[in-house]
């Protein structure tokens, strides 16, 4: 079957797609509201790269289902490294394409109310939940450029977490989204609500396999931590190199929240990439940690914010990058805090590492600062492998490519560390593996 | 076969074309212990690095071979591989990378592809030798000699040295920095190695380093060469009389390489 790439996208075309998947008036509604704007809105203008010549508009937006499993056990050998064999995940979704593969949750979680399922079914069974915070101004706003407005309208995938109040679940809680046909597009929706005092643990893979067909993935999560919640967020992003990626993580913790991101940020085609953490209660914390290895000529922007609105708001950045070959990547980290912040302490450090005379990397810090009684700081650098700490290594006996090789994974280590599932740290770690050799 | 032989002859070396050595002979068997004492600034620590293949020094004449082997000729792990093993004076932080696991790659670097030591064997012979240089265990878990005191990183170095076994080893200033306590337990580590099998180079400017190793063989370096060699005795006249003696018997004004360049 030929594929079709569709330039644009009108509200007859919305229209029909939300009938297709029978959805309630409200959300096409919705949709017809976000096409409209879409096509006045502006591209977004990430900072010092250009992205006027990317394609994030003009794609096949066909919904394809994929086939479901009984057992995870009959997933194909390369999905399976994402969990530990023997201890099978208990609350888990799998995404196939557009449709749920798999998907289970503890007996125990559904009782007390948590809620996870696909962004489909919560449209359907938990309308309320989902409009009071689904692409809010509070959140990511429809209205912010076109890409955000495009997603709203054009939304075919993700999945929805809601955690009532007071609930400490230790066992993860994992997505993956896996792109099994090489042609389509994935307009992903991941919405994440914590209620008062509850805490989890919720970590998130994206793989697809295109190498040649172009293709675009368009990605909002957002996550609310509610007063005295406490969020931590794992992914491992790995598109293939011919899919040019939107990626937008947004935290908006309220007060005495706790957000903490881990990021493995390792597509291999051109990403757009902002994490962006609203610091709105008194209190509230966040640490974003971040990592990327650029390879073959692949061009990405990072941008990690912490807006801090409460008081006594306390956010960390860290970003670490490998560049190789010919890649290209900026690293941008914001620490704004707002009149009124006061005591907000707001941090931050990229380190960018290049081991390639080709391959292009900046770290670029930003302070904005509009209170006086606070704490900030920043460290930045662009640098390459200390030959002095190879010469240690290999007078050990280690090669040259092991000095190397160790010298890249523990550069990438405090990040790679916090990953919260043990099998998604070893799987981010032959990710890395395997594209620095 | 009983130990290796590292020779060195008339070995000069020069660090950003200022020549440093100017003709270094000494020769260290298996089961030889030589120390090679002199003041700052005489190019001892260079011949350490230069054995060692440090990027920043160029042998400008001369050669250096370990059981005929020309370990000019070999990269700096090949020298590790062959035998070489340097404790060095000031050793590199490795951020991200756990001593254990660092130790492990080491050890598995100079055995055979399917022969790597096994996990218990490893972590049955580190704690045995964490014990019996008296760190701590957590040593093992903290990144590379990130945040090490000096003497932790000492000791680290030890660790390495008596967990890779090498045939000679090479250990500069490795009394540098440590207190009473910790210059002993860094000796019994050196001392429990000493056999027909091992042969070491300790590079020092203190004697009192010798109270505690005694070497076979004491060298003396000045001006970028060995000036005299000896027994331990020697060591014992240089720390009751200094070095003025051997300037005024050699007509030696200033012993360093500085004034001499």
């Amino acid at each position: 079957m030929t594929v079709e790439t569709k330039l644009s996208f009108d509200k007859a075309y919305v229209e029909q797609f939300s009938k297709d998947r029978n959805e309630p008036e409200w959300m096409q509604k919705f949709r017809l509201d976000a096409i409209e704007q879409a096509e006045s809105l502006e591209m977004p203008k990430p900072d010092k790269t250009k992205i006027r010549n990317w394609n994030f508009t003009a794609f096949n937006h066909d919904f394809k289902t994929g086939e479901a499993v009984s057992s995870i056990k009959d997933l194909p050998e390369e999905l399976r490294d994402f969990f530990d064999e023997d201890k099978a995940p208990e609350n888990l979704i799998i995404q196939r394409n557009h449709s749920v593969a798999y998907a289970t949750l503890r007996d125990d979680l559904k009782e007390k109310g948590v809620v996870f399922t696909d962004i489909h079914t919560a449209i359907h069974e938990h309308a309320d939940l989902v409009q009071k915070y689904f692409m809010t101004e509070d959140g990511v706003s429809v209205s912010e450029h076109k890409l955000t407005a495009l997603h709203a309208a054009l939304v075919n995938g993700g999945v929805f977490l809601y955690v009532p109040e007071n609930l400490e679940i230790e066992t993860p809680i994992q997505s993956i989204f896996w792109q099994e046909d090489p042609e389509i597009t994935l307009v992903n929706h991941v919405l994440v609500v914590v209620d008062k005092n509850s805490s989890i643990t919720y970590v998130e893979n994206y793989i697809s396999h295109n190498e040649e067909h172009e293709t675009v993935a368009n990605i909002i999560t957002e996550v609310y931590a509610l007063d005295g919640a406490k969020v931590a967020y794992g992914a491992v992003d790995n598109f293939a190199a011919a899919t040019t990626t939107y990626v937008n993580r947004r935290g908006i913790a309220s007060r005495d929240a706790t957000i903490d991101w881990a990021l493995g940020q390792m597509n291999d085609g051109n990403t757009v990439s902002e994490n962006v953490t609203r610091l709105v209660g008194d209190n509230s914390t966040s640490q974003a940690k971040a990592v990327s290895v650029g390879r073959g000529k692949q061009t990405q922007n990072f941008t990690s914010v912490m807006h801090h609105d409460g008081k006594a708001s306390d956010g960390f950045i860290l970003q670490r990058g490998v560049m190789t070959e010919g890649s290209a990547a900026i690293f941008n980290a914001i620490g704004k805090i707002e009149h009124g912040g006061t005591k907000a302490n707001s941090e931050q450090e990229s380190r960018v590492l290049m081991l390639s005379e080709k391959a292009r990397g900046d770290a670029n810090p930003i302070l904005l600062i509009d209170e006086d009684d606070v704490t900030a700081g920043h460290a930045a650098s662009v640098g390459r492998v200390d030959p002095l700490q190879v010469y240690y290594l290999k007078s050990r006996g280690l090669s040259e490519e092991e000095a190397q090789r160790l010298l890249i994974h523990g550069f990438l280590d405090p990040v790679v560390s916090q990953l919260p599932i043990e099998s998604v740290k070893q799987q981010l770690r032959q990710v890395i593996e395997r594209k620095i050799n | 076969m009983s130990g290796s032989v590292l020779e060195i002859k008339n070995l000069h070396v020069s660090i950003e074309d200022k020549q440093i050595l100017k003709g270094v002979d000494l020769t260290i068997k298996g089961g030889e212990f030589h120390a090679i004492m002199g003041p700052n600034g005489t190019g001892k620590s260079t011949l350490a690095s230069a054995i060692m293949g440090h990027p920043l020094y160029e042998i400008t004449e001369g050669s250096i071979t370990l059981d005929g082997e020309d370990v000019l000729e070999m990269e700096v792990d090949e020298r590790a591989k062959a035998g070489l093993f340097l404790a060095m004076q000031y050793p590199s932080e490795i951020s991200g990378v756990t001593t254990s696991d660092f130790l492990r790659s080491a050890i598995n670097a100079k055995r055979e592809e399917g022969d790597e030591i096994p996990l218990m064997e490893f972590i049955k012979e580190l704690d045995e030798t964490l014990d019996f240089l008296e760190i701590d265990k957590s040593m093992a878990t903290r990144y590379l000699n990130e945040g090490f005191s000096g003497g932790e990183k000492k000791r680290n170095e030890i660790l390495q040295l008596m967990l890779l076994k090498p045939a000679i080893g090479i250990l500069d200033e490795i009394d540098s920095g440590l207190d009473i306590d910790a210059l002993k337990v860094v000796s019994k580590g050196i001392n429990k190695l000493r056999d027909e099998n091992f042969g070491t180079l300790i590079i020092t400017h203190y004697q009192r380093l010798l109270n505690y190793i005694t070497p076979d063989y004491v060298h003396v370096m000045m001006q970028g060469r060995v000036v005299k060699s000896g027994g331990p005795e020697l060591a014992k006249r240089l720390e009751a009389e200094g070095y003025e003696w051997i300037k005024e018997e050699l007509g030696i004004e200033d012993e360093t390489i500085e004034q001499n360049a």
